[in-house]
This record gives structure tokens, sequence and C-alpha cells, in this order.
């Protein structure tokens, strides 16, 4: 079988031979990594990781012991070592517990992006460090290349559809100089084709959703509630201040969000544009209300330092969400260690605890940096 | 998948390999000796001897009749029914009045320490964990304070599975029969056998557990010793095999090994435990001198033989086994989740040691197979691999 690109070659390690740590996560696209590098590497140079992240003493939901099965059934089928790794008190301190407690103060945290950030892409490494592997590569949708000066540089994944590099965005070249990512060069298709060719056992599985360690059953309100007091707030009118009734739990709203938000008197769907806990208070408006020309930005990362720029700061395509359509933008420091994001034409409000990635407009492919929504 | 070289297997704690005289004991009973021993027929017959035998067998090297043991699927089934099932008894003997307490050492393997939490949770009786002492042994005046006569059952283990330490069981039955004078004592012995007199040490014990794989019988075979006096309420209903505590078609096989395990572990117990504690401390010797600010858990006069157990500052211990298994060891982290992850040692917790000691630990375990090459294999990679770890 003939590989679109080779995952290791554009590595140039200095020193062979190359010994990869592949984080499975009992998905296809991990397996399919794996299977690359079996390819690529053989099997005594590559060795399969799960990350057990949450689920305590429980079976049930993420980082279950079937997906852990799934994982280890696969390493074994590519005749590679397995470990588990338990990550669970990172993962509790540096993802869980700030969701929840950014949830508290009305923030949306984007707990993949935390996760890649401290655990994935932190503890992982410095444990792949410790044993003694060169990289660790993931089933992320992205690309990473080196580019002729030397320097790396973190490329959306070839499938449009399924690119990651938005919650990758936050890597810089210590990390991208470790790291791999296998099938950020195919499709999905050929990812599920190439599973399918090899006969693993995750061909067919079905993507992972929404937050990994919220169960479906009791969803968002049902963990949330589990953990801090949820109130009950006003619904207020962005123009007028008119109290339009009440929302069951303001912790819940997203900055941005329309669902359950209705129509104003003008026939139009209503957006929230402003979230305020202490005073138990959403404010909601018409679409132009929600919309928004600039973003504080703190939490700021850059792939490979901050681009030149002016005084008025350098240009930069902003994306806002894991698939959001790109926009143009101006990004200028603070003062205060943070960013000011301007967009050349108003977007949708991005709710705080948000991440904005930036991307090159020279390079629309290549992430310069990110940074988090105060 | 890189498996050249010299391995040393040190995790007999785990699991052990299988006894000659075990597989000798089983093989007619896989093959030609296949019958269900509840019939009336000539198969059958020949597989009732079978079982008798090893009843007979593993009943007087526990020290006990053979109305009183319970063959179940291992260690956990037995531990599982003594606690469930003990309690149960007790219970329906106490109509009247709150639910009977419990009370377990907090470091008791899982099996008794869920099986406990998860019967206080659905009945409602108050379940009390008993804290350990530094050196790893149940503290036996909060031991003492826990007991009353509300209490229905006790367990405490015999031998700690992770650290080694032997428990004072004949103490704590003493102060089991003061404070609490109609309370059943259950002791997990699941790692006792190979290490102990076994018959001595559980005595005061109305209920024992054991396991086969311990000890060089088969996995999937154990059972409860059920003294005379003490109840069990069935787990498993069904055909009313081992006289009606414990359901389904008896593991002859399985039976047949473990008994021909265990007699075989009680005839060579008195030069093994020597040649063992020998290995073993030269092992540990030898580790903590070339790993200055190592800890070994546990006093030695108050361990068995087979268990050395480490505390390495600044190595957590699953990063360390991945590292000996490829340097050819085979060493514990602890207790795994069904997973396989390595979760912090509530064993190290019961002790006092915070969570970040309590993933610290190693252990190292030894038994029958192990040779003089076994130790100085592990003698001579262990301390670079731990060492690299530290930097």
């Amino acid at each position: 079988m003939r590989w679109p690109s080779s995952p290791v070659s554009s590595t140039d390690c200095e020193t062979e031979p190359v010994r990869v740590l592949v984080a499975m996560s009992g998905g296809v696209d991990s397996s399919v990594a794996a299977a690359l590098l079996v390819e690529e590497l053989g099997t005594d140079r590559v060795v399969g990781a799960t990350l057990k992240l949450w689920g305590g003493e429980s079976d049930s939901g993420c980082c279950s012991v079937a997906d852990v099965d799934d994982a280890r059934r696969v390493a074994d089928q590519l005749g590679i070592v397995h470990h588990v790794f338990n990550f669970s008190d990172d993962f509790e301190a540096h993802v869980v517990d700030p969701y929840v407690a950014g949830h508290a103060v009305g923030r949306t945290p984007n707990p993949c992006i935390e996760c890649n950030r401290h655990v994935k892409f932190d503890r992982l490494l410095d444990r792949a460090d410790a044993l003694g592997f060169d990289a660790v590569a993931t089933g992320h949708h992205a690309r990473s290349v080196r580019d002729a000066d030397g320097s790396w540089r973190l490329l959306r994944g070839a499938d449009p559809a399924k690119d990651q590099s938005y919650v990758l965005a936050m890597l810089g070249q210590a990390q991208l100089a470790r790291s791999l990512f296998p099938v950020g060069a195919m499709t999905k298709a050929d990812v599920r084709a190439a599973a399918a060719a090899l006969r693993l056992r995750t061909a067919s599985k079905p993507d992972s959703q929404d937050v990994c360690f919220i169960r479906s059953d009791a969803g968002r309100a049902g963990f949330l509630g589990d953990r801090v007091p949820l109130h009950a707030g006003r619904l207020v009118d962005h123009d007028s201040g008119a109290d339009l009734g009440e929302v069951a739990a303001v912790e819940l709203v997203t900055v941005g969000q329309r669902r359950g938000m209705g129509h104003g008197t003008d026939g139009r769907r209503r957006f929230v544009t402003s979230v305020d806990v202490a005073a138990r208070r959403v404010t909601i408006g018409p679409p132009e209300a929600s919309y928004a020309t600039a973003a504080a930005l703190d939490t700021v990362a850059w792939t490979d330092g901050r681009p030149e720029g002016g005084a008025d700061g350098f240009a930069a395509l902003a994306q806002c969400s894991a698939h959001g359509v790109p926009v143009a933008c101006t990004v200028a420091d603070d003062g205060a260690g943070g960013l000011a994001v301007t967009f050349a034409a108003p977007q949708r409000r991005v709710a705080p605890g948000q991440t904005v990635a930036l991307y090159d407009p020279a390079r629309p492919d290549a992430v310069v940096g990110s940074g988090v929504v105060r | 998948m890189p498996t050249a070289g010299p391995r040393a297997y040190l995790d007999h704690a785990a699991t052990t390999p299988l006894r000659p005289e075990a597989l000798e004991a089983m093989l007619p009973l896989l093959t030609d000796g296949f019958g269900n021993p509840s019939g009336a027929h000539a198969e059958s017959r020949r597989a009732r001897v079978a079982l008798d035998d090893a009843r007979d067998r593993i009943a007087e090297l526990l020290g006990a009749g053979p109305g009183e043991v319970v063959l179940t699927s291992g260690g956990t089934e037995a531990d599982d029914l003594a606690v469930n099932g003990g309690w149960e008894a007790v219970a329906a003997a106490r109509p009247d009045g709150p639910p009977p307490a419990l009370v377990c050492a907090a470091m008791e393997h899982h099996a008794v320490l869920r099986a406990c939490r998860s019967l206080a949770a659905r009945s409602g009786a108050e379940l009390r964990e008993v804290r350990s002492t530094p050196d790893g042994l149940v503290d036996l005046d909060a031991l003492a304070a826990a007991c009353g006569p509300d209490v229905g059952l006790v367990s405490v283990m015999t031998v700690n599975n992770e650290i080694g330490t032997v428990q004072a069981l004949h103490e704590v039955a003493r102060i089991v029969a003061r404070s609490a004078p109609t309370a059943v004592l259950h002791t997990d012995a699941v790692q006792a056998v190979p290490w102990l007199d076994v018959v001595a040490a559980t005595r005061p014990a109305a209920l024992v557990s054991v396991s086969g794989h311990k000890f060089g019988g088969p996995k999937g075979s154990g059972a409860l010793v059920v003294r005379d006096g003490a109840r069990v309420r069935a787990r498993i209903e069904g055909g009313g095999q081992e006289r009606g505590r414990r359901s389904g078609t008896p593991n002859v096989a399985g039976a047949a090994g473990t008994a021909a395990a265990l007699d075989a572990a009680t005839a060579g117990r008195g030069t093994e435990v020597a040649r063992v504690t020998a290995l073993r401390d030269r092992l540990a010797d030898g580790l903590l001198a070339a790993l200055p600010g190592t800890v070994e858990t546990g006093r030695r006069e108050d361990r068995v033989a087979g268990i050395l157990h480490l505390r390495v500052p600044g190595v957590a211990s699953e990063a360390a086994v991945v590292l000996l298994d490829e340097a050819g060891v085979a060493a514990s982290a602890g207790a795994a989740c069904s997973s396989g992850a390595v979760e912090p040692s509530h064993v190290l917790e019961s002790m006092g040691l915070d969570r970040v000691e309590a993933s610290s630990g190693l252990r190292f375990s030894l038994g029958v197979t192990t040779s003089g090459q076994d130790v100085d294999h592990a003698l001579a990679v262990v301390p670079g691999v731990l060492d690299r770890l530290r930097d």
C-alpha cells in the first residue's frame, strides 16, 4: 500500500534511529497514524499509548475500557507494544476544573484546546522524553512541515472538513519539533479506506463528538449542575433593557448562542450578546447586536514568535471556532500582554474563553498563533 | 516487537507460572476426565472423585474440614462471597435495629474494599475503613476504635498484596472478640500461601480467601473457607453446588491444579522462604545502595519473603515500569484499573502518604521460579533506568 506522504521523512531528524510514541485513542485516525508509522519505521521503533484522562473508576463515557481495548487490539494487530498512561490528575486540574470554573463565571472554555496545551503536548511529551522517544504522534488532521530556514510550520490538514489545526494553534516550535501528525495529509475518506484495507477493527468506528468527558445522557447541564450551583436568571433585551422572561441556568448560556433564544417582535432570530452570571442576567438582541469588530485575547501562543508588524499590528486571518470561516483582521499588542484583534468586517461575537486561531494571510494554511478571548 | 535479551519476571504477586505438579494434575481432567461431577454415570463419578480429592487436600492444607471449603473462581469471588454473603448472614440474624456496620482495613485489596463500599452504599450499613501505620500495618488502635457491638463483619487481610506486610491477625481477632463479639472476621489470605504457615496465620478468622494462581495454580480457581459456625448467603444461585453456597458446575481441573499447587507450595515452604528471603534482601540492599533517597516500604521483619516495595522520589512508577519492561524486568507499579492505567496506590495513601508519593511505588515480587540470575539482571539494569527517570 502506498501512502500519500511519508509521516516521518518530513521530521528531518538528525539522530537515527527515530523512536515514536503514538497516542492512540481507540479511534480510526490514531489507529491509521500508528499504522503509517509502523510502515515507515517498523514495529521496533513505534510504541502506542492510550491516555486515561477521565472516568475515574467507571467504565462509561470517554477513555472507556472499550476504547482502550480497541487501541490495544490495534497495537497488537500492528505488532507494537502498547501502554496506558494515567494522566487523569492533569486532565482534571488543567481541563475539567477550568471548564467548570469558567462556566461558573460565564465563560466558555474549549476543553480540547486545553487538553492539547496541557496534556497531549506537555505531559505526554514529557513522558515521551523520559522514556527515550524522539517524537509523539497523534491522529490529528493537521500537518507540520519544516521550512528552509529550519523552523516548523503548522499547516491545516489536507481534508478541509476535518482540519484540526484550530485546536493545535497553541503549539510552538518546541512542541512542533517533536510532534508528528501522520494522517494530516490524508482525507478522512482515505483514512477510513486505509483502516479498512488493513482490516483495523476501528475502521468504521464513528467520529468522537462533543466534549469527551461529558456523557450524552446527562449532557452539559447535568455535568455542570453536579459540580457548581446553576442559577436561574433574567433574559433582557439588548436595545431596550426590557425584561423578556426567565432563563433556567445562566451558567449554561454562551455568548453568540441562538438556540432557545426565540424571535424578536421584528420576527428575526435573537442571539445572546452578553452573559453576566453575577447579575443573573443574559442579554439578547437581533443579529447585528451580536456582532463585534474586535476581540481581546490573552493566553497568547505563537507558532514561531510574534510576526513582524508596525505599530498598528500585523495582518492575519482569524478563525474563531473549530470549523469557522477565517476572516481578515489586524492584530496588535494591547499593552497588557494580550492581543487586540480588529476584524475587517464585523463578526459574530466570540464567547469569553473561546480560542481565536490566527493564520498567515500570505500562506492561509499556516497557523501563526492563537489566544483565548478575555 | 522488541523482546530480545534476558528477562527477569519479578511480578509473582500479580500471578505465578503454573507449577508442573498443577499442570500434571489438571491435564487428565481437561481431556478424558471431563465429566460433570453432578451426574450419575461413570464420567461424572470420575470427575466427582477428582473434585472430592482436591477439596480434601485444599481443606487439609488450609486447616479446615472439606465441608468448610467453598470453591470459587478465584480470590475476588471468595472476597465478594465473604463480604456480601458473610454480612448478609449476620444481618439476617439481626433483624431488628440498623444494618450491621462493616469494618475493613483501608489497605485491603480492591476485591474487599470495593465490595465493602458497594455493600455499604446499597444497604445503608456504615463502613469504617481503618488506616495503616507508616510501617504499613493496620492501625490496631484505630481498629479497636472502629469495632463495637454494632459491627457485623470485619475484614483484615493476612498479607498486603502491594507492600507485603503481614498483619497481626491474631491481635485483630482479639480486638474483634472483645469489642465486636458477634461480628464475623474475614481475612483475604491470597498473598499468604507461599510464604506463611497459612493454617496458623489464618486460624482466628471465620472466613478465609485464597487464590490458586498466586501460588502456582491456575487462574480462575480459588476458595473461601467458611468455618463451622459461620454462614454465608449465596451470591450465585442455581444448581446448588458447593452446598448451596456457590452454584455453577465446578471447575474440576482448576480445583485439582490448585490443590496440587497448594500441596507443593506448602511442602517446599521452609526452604523457599529462606532462599527467596536471601534473594529479596540482596535485591533490596543493592537497589537501596545504588539509588540514594529510595525508601523501602514496611520493615523487612514485618514482610513476607517475596515482596520488595520501593518508593523512589521523583520517579513516576507508571513510567518506570515501561522502561523496566524494555530493559527486561517485569515489575509492578501497584494497582492497575481495568483499562491498565496505574492509579495512585490506596495502600500507600492509607499509610498517610500523599498522591505524588503514592504514585512513586514500585513492587518487585519474587517467587518459586526466581533465580539468582534474575536478581543479578535486575541489579544490573534497574538503577540505570530509575536514575534516568529521576533526572
